[in-house]
This record gives C-alpha cells, structure tokens and sequence, in this order.
C-alpha cells in the first residue's frame, strides 16, 4: 500500500479545529487536500469539493450522523453551532482519515512522545496546600471557604426539546 | 459454561396448594445450598432454581502523606479546601507528577492477592463532567493496569455454625491506580452544591473482583478479608465509615445454564454490614421482577440503609461514555525486579518489585494458622480473634501474663468478654477490663482460690470499671474458696439433716438427685464451695 504523499508544506497539515475562528487557511487546506485526493486517484473516498454545501437528505458516508453529533455535543458540551461548525468536524475526521493509507499492522501505537522516558517518582512529602484564599480568589461564588457549584449535573436536554442547529440538519 | 453447582444438591420448596392451610413463611425465602456452600435462593413457584451473580468494584484509599500526583496533604477531617494544590484544583499550566510511595502501596496490594505484577502500565484519562471532578477527567488505569490476575481466599461458616468454615476463593482481575474525587454537599434548600477538593487527587487502588460470588454473605466475607489484608499490609487503612474503602456491588440473577441477566450496580454502601443486606435485597428484587414477568434495567442504584432496600440513582444518565484516552503527560509506568534492575542507577527512582516481595508482613490467613499452632486453639477461634479489631492482641497480652492454658483462656475471650463488648458495642481496645485485670482474675481461678462460679461474678464486678483488682473485689463480697474442709463438712453435712427426703432417694439407688443437694450446698456458701469436693463428701457421708 503507497504510504501518503508528502504534504508540500505544514501549514497543509493543519487539523480543521472547531473551534478555530479564522477561516483563513480553510480554503488552501481544502484546496490542498483536493489535490492530494486527485494527484493520488480513488483510494480515498472520494468528497465532492462542495461538501460544504451537502445535501442534508443524503445520509453523510464519513459516520458524522445527527446522531453522533448529538452523542459528541452531550459528551462534550460543545455547541456546532451552525453548518460550518459541523463541516470543520467533517474535515477533522477527512484529515484523520487519511492515516489508514499506512499499514500499521504489528506496529505498536504510540501514544506519547514521552514513552521512551523516564516516568519520575517523586517522595511521599507534603510540600504543597495551605493556599485556599488563593484558590477561591477566582471563584465566582463561595460559601465559607467552599466552591459554589450547581446542584447534581444537569443532563442536556434531549435532541427534541434543545434549540440547536442540528434540528434544522 | 457449566453452571455452577452442577452435581450438588437442589432443595425445593415445598409445592404450593397442598391442603388450603399452606403457610407464607415455608415458602417465603426457600433456600438451597449448591456443592459450592453458597446459597441459592429459590423461585416462589419452587421450580427454577435462580443462581445469583456478585461482582464487587472496590476503591481502598491509600495511605501516604500525599497525594498521587501533587504534593498536597492526605488527611481525613480538615478545613475546606485547605489541602488542596494548584494542580488538584486543575489550574492550567499544572502538571500531575507520580507519588513512589502509592506505587508501592499497589504492588505491595497485588503481591498480597497473588497478581502478576506489569512491569509496564499505562495511565489513562477517563472523562465525564461532574462539579467534584475539577479536571473533567479522571486519570486511571484503564488500559494496562499495575496488577492482574489474582485471587483472594476467605472463610465463610456453613449453616451459621462456626465449626464448619469453608474456605472460598475470588478472582481478581486487576488493580489499578487512579485518583480521588473531592466532595460535594449537596444544599437542596438553596439548590447548590458545595465542593471541597481536599480529597481530590488521594491515590486511590481500585481492586476489580470477577463475579465469583453468589450471596451478600460471600461478598460481606470477601470484603472484610481484604479490609483486613489492606490493614495488615499498611497500603490502606480500609475503616469504610470513614470512606476509605468504598465497594460497589455488580449483581444479576439468571437460571443455570442459560446466558447472564442484566446487571445493575449498587452504590453507597457504607459498612460490610449493609454490603451483605444490600446484595441479598437486589438478589430478591430482581428476582421478584423477574418472575413477575418483569425486566431488570441495566442501571445504577442507590442502598438506602434506613429502608434497606435499593432506589434508583437519579444523576446517573444511561450508559456513560468515557472517552478513555491515554494521559499524555506520564510516560509508561516502568517497575523493576532483581533481574531487570538496571545498575548505576539512583534507587530513589526505582520501585523493585522482589525488594517489596521479601519484605511483606504476614498476611491474616498466615497469622490465623500461627495462632492455630501457636496457643492450640480451633481455626474458627483464631477466625473470630482476627476478626475483631485488636482482640487478637488483647487474647495475646492475657495468655502472656497467666499461667492458665491458651486453650482455657480463649474460652473467657470469645464468650464472656466478647459478648460483653458486643452488647456494649465496644472493640477490645475500649475494654473496660483490661488485659491485666483479666489474667489476674484467670490466675485466681486456676489456682484454685475461687470457683468459676465466683470467677463470673468477678467478671461482671469488674466490667463496671471501678478500677478494683479482682483480688478486692473477691475479698469485698467474700467469694473465696472455702478451703477449710471441716466448714465444708459442716455444712453438708447441715444440708443432708435438712433434705431427709432426698436423701433417702439417694440411698434407694437415685443417684441424680444428689445434685440437689450439691445446689443446696452451692446457695448456702454463696457459690464458695468447689463443686467437685462438695460432691465427694456428700457422697462419703451418704454412703456412711
């Protein structure tokens, strides 16, 4: 299997984050990785460059259901917001996509460049505490040297009765 | 799989609708007993024997001074939010840094129950939202934990009879290290919850227990085991009323031989006590669902120790998704042996695995059969001194300071103290006699200067906790012996003159009635007599 084509620069690299404001290199990552796509032939399925503007009727082949959304938004409790939101979650998961083209089979996955490192182990003493008026300098409420938070959690509501986008999706 | 108990024996209920007059209660709670000892409870209907299925998650927290991966204190009762360090309030720029010593607590936990210890084992972030969880994750050991595969043996009485002790064994699948939560206090009157984070960050060891056990006697006896090796091992102070160890309970019914049934989890247990109630009633709630043609939910409940029964949890949401991910900021978990120890390297950094190993102390099972050999008692007597928090070195300090026999003494520990602390409920420590007193009192009766008798009121005298020796109490109210044989006679002699009816029993052949008169003689010196001499002059006088 053709291991993925070296990307011409980092900045094509770049995750389409969510929550990034700037819209400024979505249109070269998107340009990059239509290339990459062509330049490469079908091995990727294959996104129309308009996925931006995909069809709400078709079922969405990459997994990013209504479904997962609202499981991630719950999850998460991240607000996508509108069509843009959720389209940068598309291209996350395209970008991600992309690391199934390398044969990973009897490679143990790395999950930290730290692996190789020695893992310290520090002596059982008490060296830190004592700051509460520090700690409570920035909560919002407080009640005699206790933080103040909500009672219980309070679940999302569910999909019917929110006022979000993804109703509308 | 096989089910279990297969080749035992299946007591049914008895058959419903014989005569009119059937009563409730024989039908009420049948239950038989499989080859393995434990109990099965009985459908109503008596037919289709339900095997229940226990599996116990427990959370010991250890201890050290400080936390697992910051610097901050571990204390139990403390102002709020006073031993609490940036990093266990999840302030950013905070890194977590590991603590040697609960590193060495776990191993010495998994080399006690028998694990394989991983010389390899990773951290892991388990994430959900809650106000007590400052971070929003958790960090664990989820994927490879420090200690796998191991077994924990306990001793259950069969029947309630403490003669026949079976032993039993549950598997454990792994330990794991991971962090404490802080507290929250919930305010319903002002809809808000207060959070105090001291507890935040505490290394926690959670041991997994396979679901091998069928009853809440077996997990209750499982527990207190465990409770008691943790103690021993000094990893963990395990007292679950001050939440140092915290069990919940994974428990489903199903009939042998067909699939598991759903399973719910009961939380908020908080002594063995009601971890023994609390699984006997979700067994028969679920099995009363079960046959009344009901389904069991697969959910979180809450014990209610007032009603003693299980509620539904309100805040648990279905089926949580963690998002287990690995902890980037800790690097692999490397433990070593006396094989793999590298040399030139600083010792401080390095945990050996066999340097621990030679060093652990005895476990309860180890004592239990020293104690056995030792003083000459029964196995369910050194069962019952280790079972009770500091009788074992209470028995221990009496039987060093008398001359009367281990054997004799156990009998005054386990019988006349015990009960009394336990009616008092009182541990050994709080005695109100204490050891000295004890064998003083035990030294007097076996030299024969009082009667057993007189030992007992002695006993009772000094349980009041006056402070008198047992020496002035018996010279007080006169118990001593009568040593004097010609009183003695006298006064046998006295109680014939007296019973003339008895005594021509005894002379026609009735030898049982001279219990009467030993029992005339006992009332007349006020338990001062000896029994046995008491015995042997009448018998001399009758016989004249």
């Amino acid at each position: 299997m053709a291991a993925a084509e070296p990307l011409r620069h980092r900045s094509d690299a770049l995750p389409a984050r969510v929550y990034d404001v700037t819209n400024r290199f979505r249109w070269r990552a998107m340009r990059a990785l239509g290339l990459c796509r062509w330049l490469r032939g079908g091995t990727v399925r294959a996104f129309g460059l308009g996925a931006a503007t995909a069809s709400s009727a078709l079922p969405p082949q990459d997994g990013v259901t209504v479904e997962v959304l609202d499981h991630l938004e719950r999850l998460a409790l991240v607000d996508f917001r509108d069509a843009e939101g959720v389209e940068r979650l598309r291209e996350a998961v395209r970008f991600a996509e992309r690391l199934r083209e390398v044969n990973t089979e009897g490679v143990e996955p790395m999950d930290s460049v730290l692996e190789d490192r020695c893992l310290y182990l520090r002596e059982d003493d008490v060296t830190e505490g004592s700051c509460t008026a520090e700690l409570l300098k920035n909560a919002r409420e407080k009640v005699e040297e206790y933080f103040v938070a909500p009672p219980g959690n309070i679940p999302l509501p569910e999909l019917e009765e929110r006022d979000t986008f993804l109703k509308r999706s | 799989m096989a089910a279990r108990g297969c080749g035992g024996v299946w007591r049914r209920a008895l058959q419903r609708g014989r005569g009119g007059s059937c009563s409730a209660s024989r039908l009420r709670r049948a239950v038989a007993c499989n080859a393995r000892g434990g109990a099965v409870p009985l459908g109503q209907s008596g037919l289709a024997p339900w095997a229940p299925i226990v599996g116990l998650e427990i959370h010991a927290q250890i201890t050290s001074n400080s936390k697992l991966f910051s610097g901050s204190q571990v204390q139990f009762a403390a102002p709020p939010n006073s031993l609490v360090s940036f990093f266990d309030a999840s302030l950013p720029g905070t890194l977590p840094v590991l603590n040697k010593r609960c590193v060495e607590a776990a191993v010495m936990t998994g080399l006690a129950l028998n694990c394989t210890i991983n010389k390899k084992s990773l951290f892991d972030r388990k994430h959900y939202f809650y106000a007590d969880l400052p971070a929003g994750y958790q960090i664990t050991q989820q994927r490879v934990p420090i200690a796998v595969n191991g077994s924990l043996s306990y001793s259950l009485c069969k029947d309630n009879k403490m003669s026949q002790m079976v032993t039993k064994t549950v598997r454990i699948k792994q330990i794991q290290l991971e962090q404490d939560s802080g507290k929250s206090l919930h305010d319903d009157a002002r809809s808000q919850t207060l959070i105090d984070l001291n507890r935040a960050g505490v290394g926690l060891m959670e041991v997994v227990m396979e679901p091998d056990m069928c009853c809440g006697e077996e997990a209750a006896a499982a527990v207190r085991e465990l409770q008691l090796i943790l103690q021993t091992l000094g990893s963990s102070q395990a007292i679950m009323a001050e939440g140092q160890l915290r069990v919940d309970a994974n428990i489903s019914v199903h009939h042998p031989g067909e699939p598991y049934g759903v399973r719910t989890e009961v939380k908020n247990i908080n002594s063995i006590r009601f971890l023994a109630k609390a699984v006997d009633y979700e067994i028969q709630r679920q099995i009363k669902e079960l046959e009344s043609g009901g389904t069991v939910l697969n959910e979180t409940r809450a014990f209610d120790s007032k009603l003693g029964c299980t509620v539904p949890m309100r805040d648990k949401e279905g089926k949580q998704d963690y998002r287990f991910m690995p902890e980037p900021n800790l690097p692999p978990l490397i433990l070593y042996d006396a094989k793999s120890l590298p040399a030139n390297v600083n010792h401080q950094q390095v945990v050996n695995i066999d340097w621990i190993h030679e060093r652990l102390p005895d476990l309860p099972s180890v004592k239990r059969a020293k104690l056995v050999e030792l003083y000459g008692i029964l196995p369910e007597h050194s069962f019952t001194l280790m079972n009770e928090d500091g009788l074992m070195d209470f028995f221990e300090d009496v039987v060093k300071q008398t001359q009367m026999k281990p054997k004799k003494v156990i009998g005054w520990i386990l019988s006349d103290l015990l009960s009394h602390l336990k009616q008092n409920s009182l541990t050994a420590k709080e005695s109100p006699i204490s050891s000295f007193f004890l064998a003083d009192l035990l030294n007097l009766l076996e030299n024969g200067d009082i009667s057993s008798s007189a030992a007992k009121q002695v006993f009772e005298e000094l349980w009041k906790g006056e402070g008198k020796t047992p020496l002035e109490i018996v010279k007080e109210k006169q118990l001593e012996l009568i040593q004097d044989q010609e009183e003695l006679e006298q006064i046998c002699q006295a109680a014939i003159d007296e019973r003339e009816k008895e005594v021509m029993a005894i002379k026609g052949g009735n030898e049982k009635v001279i219990n009467k008169l030993i029992g005339l003689v006992r009332k007349a010196t006020r338990g001062r007599a000896n029994p046995l001499l008491v015995k042997q002059i009448l018998e001399k006088k009758l016989s004249e």
